[in-house]
């Protein structure tokens, strides 16, 4: 109000004096990041940038010297090959189905931990441990359960049957090792969002003469939809890139390969820099629109977009 | 109602152990296995019939193993200090400070968690051996510690925004200097969630496969899961299933004391920086 | 102990918004001081800068003689009871209440005496091995009070500390600290926005409106003399009521009535040049049931009750007026502070006179109320300006 009367030379005295130390904070904030700014730059934008230059070049590890710049090439290959195609489809059947599955399961687990009167600490601890265990050792144990003569689950089927060598079964098998081991994390990030849902609110549902379902469907899940979408925005990421499960359980045979085992095989069994670079950057454009289309399409607020004060 | 009490109670019960199966059978298969003599391997039974220690007593006079092991122990502390470190200055920066540019360090962090790693293998794999740290422990260590950053900033970011900051003013009111400040009552306060986080990185890269087959060739990096999965049998008819199994139990061990002892945290730590945003 | 005294003192922010404006106030040596207003009125922000948390813009600021800018919260020797009590959590109470000492390395025999001594008068002798986390809400707000008094500091400063605790409670402590301030005798700035806190504990109080000092004085001079709208309006409880009113040379015409002016408003009103158009304020106590008055004098108006509240010991009465509310700037910052905003009442004006219990006041019949126009006040719309009050 009364700051139009006062004289502007105070104003710029002031102005300088308070920026100082605004300038302080910016200047230490910047000090504190720059480390870890510069190690995820150094080590993710610098080579995925490498990889676009390699994805234009012919460049054969076999044959190092011979590499060339033959343009957009690779691309107009890998394209083009059924294979990539075959894994493409082979990813987006184990990323949809096994997402999927998860947040009904995790939505279930989620309910069994919120509501559970008792052993809740065991019951939360047991969860955790398909979470913590290396990925590597659960493939191995769903690999050796479906091996003939091995193994426990094998045991139930007909025998002679050999289920991680054929499609179909070796698919279905890969989500339920994939779902066993990441359906915790589903169910801990839905926890989460089931503790913002107040009981209050619930009560007053049941008052307004809500039955359980309608309780769960239209006032729940409402309240936790930011939860579920940052949950299903994480996961269906993580099981687009999915790799070791496919690895140990079929290595890819049979038609059950996916986009990054096709990667890896390209770079470590077909030596081929170039191409497998190719495929590197498709990869990175696929998880990138799925990003996107998450944020935009479901407005999924991307967790810590907004730092709350 | 107490009868109806009781048969509530014996369906959560029910329940609790339904999940609580379903967690801990795979696990406990593998164990079984591990346990069990080159002969009765096939008989499909969940308990060893024939106890034996030889499947251990067999990887650990192989250095394929141990090697692995003091590696993946190595590697996965060394990549967890250095993240929680980097992890703590900027997450304290995030939640404590104001200075433009704050908004874009949280996109790349969010950007960075949800990276495909195969797209940087390819690029990795020949920048490392370019520079010769290829099949080394920092070869390992780089990638690790850049992919549990986010992690580490978000879950320490919401741990940071927790804590009361009115404590410091009072501090310095009480007499203390910024630095007592900080060190008397700043730190005993971020320490749980220092902790925490340095548990979640941990597991984090002691999990990883991609990279350890990826970016290693020989045993001198080669982390547990790699060489797990690298594992012959002791002849070339015998399968290496019983040594496999050991390996896989022994590297499961560590998680599984870190989750019993620390299950509350692990638990306020995965959801915190989920949910909260 | 120490006086404290602001001259000029001023806080602006970096986006250029004032805070605190030219703040001038002395405080002396063992005197209680309320600093009170809506929130965002900068009351804390000038507890902040005395206590040396939050930087001076303009303007000086002694303790003990001394001028203290620039000096750190340290060097200061004061100390701070928060809102949020601000123990820390992971320290025992008797910890929590040894830490400043600690800082002042004081030796570890001396801390203890002075931790039990403090104890022994906070009535926290058998809390003082747990965690505050352990304590009720009421316990933890004297554990912050005994970490203050063990320091035995130049002036406590206290930034609403009774406003986490429930009514009962508030009343008690308010008490405590009160008795706790006599024995010490040390100065004590206290922050609050409730103004019953500040009429009951200050020995003078402040009243601050966007980041202005309204008024300074006892809680008898803001309550009986408010130099403004906003003290007037900010200060009592029920509030005072004001009704519009169009002055002629004796009388002021209100919705209520004519009221004719005596010899005091007419001298102060004429000093002062009054406009035509005026606001009165009345106090609920300025009326009173005609049929048990003891005196005959004064005006008198005849009102419809709207509700009847016995409480016992007296009787509101609530009745409308005819015409809008009174509406200024003042007035609306009060009632959007206070709630009132939201209360959905709006149409005539309310009215609230609190009568003797004895009143035969019924609801829905009309009563005669007498008015004590001694106790009435004239404002000037424009200013908000108190026009018979002695010396604005």
């Amino acid at each position: 109000m009364s700051t139009m009367a006062e004289p502007a030379k105070d104003e710029a005295k002031d102005q300088k004096a308070l920026s100082a130390g605004a300038r302080q904070e910016r200047r230490l904030g910047w000090l504190l990041c720059a480390p870890a700014v510069i190690v995820m730059l150094a080590v993710t934008a610098y080579p995925i940038c490498y990889a676009v230059y390699l994805s234009l070049q012919r460049y054969d590890l076999r044959f190092p010297d011979r590499a060339e710049f033959i343009g957009l090439s690779n691309y107009g290959a890998v394209l083009t090959s059924p294979f990539w195609w075959d894994a493409f489809w082979v990813t987006l059947f184990l990323t949809v189905v096994s997402v999927t599955v998860e947040l009904v399961l995790g939505m279930g687990l989620a309910l069994v931990m919120h509501r559970t009167l008792f052993a809740r600490g065991t019951v939360r601890t047991a969860v955790l441990i398909p979470y913590g265990i290396v990925t590597v050792v659960a493939a191995f144990s769903w690999q050796y359960a479906w091996t003939p003569e091995l193994g426990y689950l094998a045991g139930l089927l007909p025998s002679g049957e050999a289920p991680l060598t054929e499609q179909w079964p070796a698919l279905w098998l890969i989500i339920l090792a994939e779902v066993w081991k990441t359906t915790p994390f589903m169910a801990l990030l839905l926890l989460a969002g089931l503790a913002l849902v107040p009981e209050e609110t619930l009560r007053a549902a049941m008052v307004d003469g809500a039955t359980p379902w309608q309780r769960f469907t239209k006032v729940m899940l409402p309240l936790m939809k930011p939860a579920i979408l940052v949950a299903l925005l994480f996961r269906t990421l993580d099981a687009f890139r999915i790799f070791d499960n496919i690895y140990v359980l079929t290595a890819g045979a049979h038609g059950t390969g996916s986009l990054s085992i096709l990667g890896y095989d390209n770079l470590f069994t077909a030596l081929n820099l170039g191409i497998g670079s190719a495929i590197s950057v498709l990869i990175f454009i696929c998880v990138g629109i799925i990003a996107f289309t998450f944020v935009k399409l479901f407005g999924a607020a991307a967790p810590g977009a907004e730092v709350k004060r | 109602m107490a009868a109806a009490g009781r048969s509530h109670a014996t369906r959560w019960g029910v329940v609790n152990v339904v999940v609580v199966l379903y967690a801990l059978f795979p696990v406990w298969w593998i164990v079984a296995l591990s346990f069990k003599t080159p002969s009765t391997l096939t008989d499909g039974s969940y308990i060893p019939t024939d106890w034996t220690w030889e499947n251990y007593k067999g990887i650990f006079q192989t250095s394929e193993f141990t090697r692995a092991l003091i590696n993946s122990i190595g590697i996965a502390l060394i990549a967890t200090v250095i993240a929680v470190i980097l992890g703590t200055m900027a997450a304290y920066a995030v939640a404590r400070l104001r200075f433009p540019g704050k908004q874009l360090l949280i996109g790349m962090s969010l950007l960075i968690a949800m990276f495909p790693p195969i797209s940087l293998v390819s690029p990795l794999f020949n920048i490392e051996r370019s520079i010769g740290i290829f099949d080394t422990w920092p070869g390992l260590i780089i990638p690790y510690m850049t992919f549990s950053l986010p992690l580490a900033i978000y879950t320490l970011s919401a741990f940071f925004r927790e804590i009361p900051w009115d404590l410091e003013k009072a501090a310095k009111v009480d007499g203390a200097t910024p630095a007592q400040a900080f060190r008397l009552v700043i730190v005993p306060l971020a320490a749980p969630g220092v902790f925490t986080t340095a548990i979640l990185v941990f597991i984090f890269c002691w999990n990883d496969f991609l990279f350890a087959i990826s970016l290693t060739s020989t045993e001198s990096a080669r982390t547990v899961p790699a060489a797990i999965a690298f594992f012959t049998g002791s002849s070339q008819f015998q399968q290496p299933t019983g040594s496999i199994a050991a390996a896989a139990v022994v590297i499961t061990v560590p998680i599984i004391i870190f989750v019993l002892l620390f299950q509350r945290r692990i638990v306020a730590g995965l959801t915190s920086g989920a949910v909260k945003g | 102990m120490a006086e404290i005294v602001l001259e000029g003192v001023t806080k602006r922010y970096p986006d250029g918004s004032l805070a605190v404006r030219d703040v001038d106030l002395e405080i002396a040596d063992g005197e209680f001081v309320i600093l009170v207003g809506p929130s965002g009125c900068g009351k804390s922000t000038t507890l902040n800068m005395i206590a040396g948390l939050e930087d001076i813009t303009e303007g000086t600021l002694r303790i003990g003689g001394q001028v203290v800018n620039d000096l750190a919260p340290k060097e200061r020797d004061v100390a701070m009871v928060f809102q949020s009590y601000a123990l820390y959590p992971h320290m025992s109470v008797r910890e929590n209440m040894g830490f400043p000492l600690r800082l002042a390395k004081v030796d570890k025999a001396t801390i203890d005496r002075k931790v039990e001594e403090a104890a022994r008068v906070l009535d926290l002798v058998e809390f003082l091995d747990r965690k505050p986390a352990n304590l009720s809400g009421g316990q933890r707000q004297r554990v912050a009070m005994g970490r203050a008094i063990v320091r035995d500091p130049k002036a406590f400063l206290m930034d609403e500390p009774l406003s986490n605790l429930d009514a009962k409670l508030r009343v008690q402590m308010r008490t405590q600290i009160s008795r706790i301030q006599r024995r010490l005798g040390t100065t004590t700035v206290y922050v609050t926005h409730d103004q019953t806190e500040a009429m009951t504990l200050g020995d003078r109080v402040v009243v601050m409106r966007q980041g202005l000092v309204q008024q300074v004085g006892t809680p008898a001079e803001l309550y009986d003399m408010p130099r403004n709208l906003f003290v007037a309006g900010f200060i009592g409880s029920p509030a005072m009521n004001f009704v519009q009113a169009s002055l002629t040379p004796d009388t002021l015409r209100t919705p209520l009535g004519d009221l004719p002016l005596d010899d005091r408003m007419r001298r102060e009103l004429e000093r002062r040049d009054a406009p035509r158009e005026v606001i009165v304020g009345l106090r609920p106590e300025a009326f009173e049931d005609a049929s048990l008055a003891r005196d005959t004098g004064g005006p008198a108006v005849t009102v419809t009750v709207d509700v009847l509240e016995s409480l016992g010991s007296d009787a509101y009465v609530h009745f409308s007026a005819e015409g809008g509310p009174v509406s200024t700037a003042e007035l609306e910052e009060l009632a959007s502070d206070s709630g009132l905003a939201d209360t959905g009442a709006g149409g005539n004006q309310q009215i609230v006179a609190r009568l003797d219990a004895a009143t035969r006041a019924r609801e829905g019949q009309p009563i005669e109320l007498r008015v004590d126009l001694g106790k009435a006040h004239v404002f000037d719309p424009s200013n908000g300006t108190n026009l018979t009050h002695p010396e604005s």
